[in-house]
């Protein structure tokens, strides 16, 4: 039978997204994440893989910029400019040290394993940011949200978010313009799109929001999904990177407005989101995978006890007991969007064993993520059962 | 104005959870703590924590608001919502509405009783809220204030006419 490349298109579209439904049920059915099955899949699907596709790799390539952008924007409408400001006054410490603790072991793997400046800087990236989607969606799964320690771990959460703002065009400038005098140009003109980027989506929110909002959902739609495409354009222009530009329109919308958006995007975002995680299946090597493998693996164990020791750190702070410390730091372990995110930017640029290893990192982490919270309960509960005296008249200020 | 909280004497631990909402507890009498999760979408959660492991949640409950308010009302609460469901279930076709007191409203600042709202449209005011705060049945000398939410009763038509009463003047 004479297939066309339209019917070949839609064929092959429906049966991989139809095969990330099937996918993401398995996964939910054992209260896992689905990104690392998306990214199986993509390395299945992919050049080199057990069934290579394609037809439908244009369509990839661009579904998976916009999964980024719209990653990004609903991380954004989520947290109010003040949500960001009260949190970086409070919780500045344990951020900073969730950062440094957990991003210079992957700098000291990129040093060893002989890499390039700009995988030296991505690998600080992909180590040390967590997936606050994984993270929030075990935390509400298991009923946590309660828990004296997730105070503590969201502030982290939103910390990380933050910096990426300001990490991300760093990377994306490094990634343009190739190392020496030019990288350091493309970082500040960057910053200073940034900045000002930041100044209008914190004093003008209210013109921004004006700019989509309507009573119609469609419209609200159309305005803003525009606007976010406009404002990742620009941003990428810039070297901003277009996910920046997203995430600070998030920031930008005004509370009310940001709840229906997010609402209505929420379906969009599922659906660009698996093929973002698809797409970088398939533009990654999987003959490369068995050789980072190892190597991955090591960094991951370092990546558990670096967030285990921050998730303690953070605990003590607000004051928790010892089994909660355990808990703050199981509930950051599970690495995902932002990593993958971060290698995607800068993989064809630099070492190509950098998108396998990223690839490989966030398969273990995100199978360890949402597994540790539960795993790790009997030690906690072992770790210190707190009299009940004691606990009554709790004397540390928290929060 | 002290809240409730505080004539009581019960101290409440607030903490905000970005992305979620708000967490208020208290340690009862009896040395159990009790919590009650604001998420954005106005759902509730009900925390009962544990009694071995005081920061951990034992088990919680999400309720809508409908339910919210009815556990409010099973456990005693007095005050504005009680009224109000009084109020709808004697009359049909009476309405309620929760109308923002905007900052630059004409009444940022004015009384209830310049508003003359039921004289101009038929509707009550039975509550105001304020931040974390309700003012049940306010007089005709309380003062609106931005970011107020005035709880309205009356037709449609009357609760239609103090919203626009409220918010053009």
């Amino acid at each position: 039978m004479h297939v066309s490349a339209t019917a070949q298109l839609l064929l092959e579209l429906g049966a991989v997204i139809f095969g990330l439904g099937l996918l993401a049920r398995f996964a939910s059915r054992f209260g896992l994440s689905p990104i690392p099955l998306y990214l199986l899949a993509g390395l299945a699907f992919g050049a080199g893989g057990f069934a290579p596709l394609d037809a439908p790799d244009g369509f990839f390539e661009s579904g998976s910029e916009i999964g980024v952008i719209l990653l990004l924007l609903m991380i954004g409408l989520e947290y109010t400019a003040g949500d960001l400001v009260e949190n970086l006054r409070t919780q500045a410490p344990a951020g900073l040290l969730d950062l440094l603790v957990n991003g210079i072991p992957g700098v000291l793997f990129a040093l060893v394993m002989g890499w390039d400046a700009t995988a030296c800087v991505a690998m600080f990236g992909i180590t040390a940011v967590s997936s606050s989607g994984i993270a929030s969606k075990v935390l509400t799964d298991l009923g946590r949200l309660g828990n004296r320690e997730t105070p503590a771990v969201l502030g982290i959460l939103v910390l990380e978010d933050l910096a990426m703002a300001l990490y991300l065009p760093i990377v994306t400038a490094l990634a343009a313009a190739g190392a020496g005098v030019s990288a350091v140009k493309a970082v500040l003109i960057a910053l200073a799109v940034l900045a000002a980027v930041l100044f209008v989506a914190i004093r003008y929110g209210r013109l921004v929001t004006a700019l989509v909002s309507h009573s119609s959902n469609e419209i609200l739609l159309l305005r803003l999904m525009g606007l976010a495409l406009l404002v990742a354009g620009v941003a990428e222009a810039a070297h901003v990177s277009a996910a920046v530009g997203a995430f600070l329109l998030g920031i930008a919308l005004s509370t009310d407005v940001a709840e229906r958006a997010y609402a209505i995007l929420e379906p969009l975002r599922d659906i660009f989101a698996a093929v973002f995680f698809v797409f970088f299946g398939l533009s990654t090597d999987p003959s490369q995978l068995p050789s980072v493998l190892l190597p991955a693996a090591v960094l991951a164990l370092v990546g558990v006890v670096t967030k285990m020791v921050t998730g303690w750190i953070a605990g003590a702070r607000a004051g928790v007991y010892r089994p909660a410390r355990i808990r703050a730091g199981a509930a950051l372990l599970p690495r995902g969007e932002f990593s993958i995110i971060v290698a995607g930017l800068v993989a064809a640029g630099t070492t190509d064993k950098l998108a396998p290893t990223a690839a490989a990192y966030v398969l273990i982490l995100a199978v360890v993520g949402p597994l540790a919270p539960r795993l790790l309960e009997p030690l906690a509960r072992r770790l210190g059962t707190v009299r009940l005296d004691e606990a009554a008249a709790p004397s540390v200020a928290g929060d | 104005m002290a809240t409730k909280a505080e004539q009581l004497g019960i101290a409440v631990e607030r903490a905000k959870l970005p992305g979620f909402g708000v967490r208020q507890e208290f340690t009862c009498q009896i040395g159990r703590r009790v919590g009650v999760i604001t998420l954005k979408n106005g759902h509730r959660q009900l925390a009962v924590y544990d009694e071995r492991d005081p920061d951990a949640v034992l088990a919680s409950v999400e309720l809508n608001e409908n339910e919210a308010t009815l556990l409010a009302e099973l456990l005693g609460a007095p005050g504005a919502v009680e009224r109000l469901s009084r109020l709808q279930e004697q009359v049909e076709g009476i309405i309620t509405a929760n109308i923002p007191i905007a900052p630059g409203s004409p009444y940022d600042g004015k009384s209830l009783g310049d508003a003359a709202i039921r004289t101009r449209t038929g509707a009550s005011v039975v509550a105001v809220f304020r931040g974390d705060e309700v003012i049940a049945s306010p007089r005709p000398a309380f003062v609106f204030q931005a970011d107020d939410r005035v709880v309205a009763v009356g037709t449609e038509q009357g609760v239609h006419g103090a919203y626009q009463i409220l918010t053009s003047g």
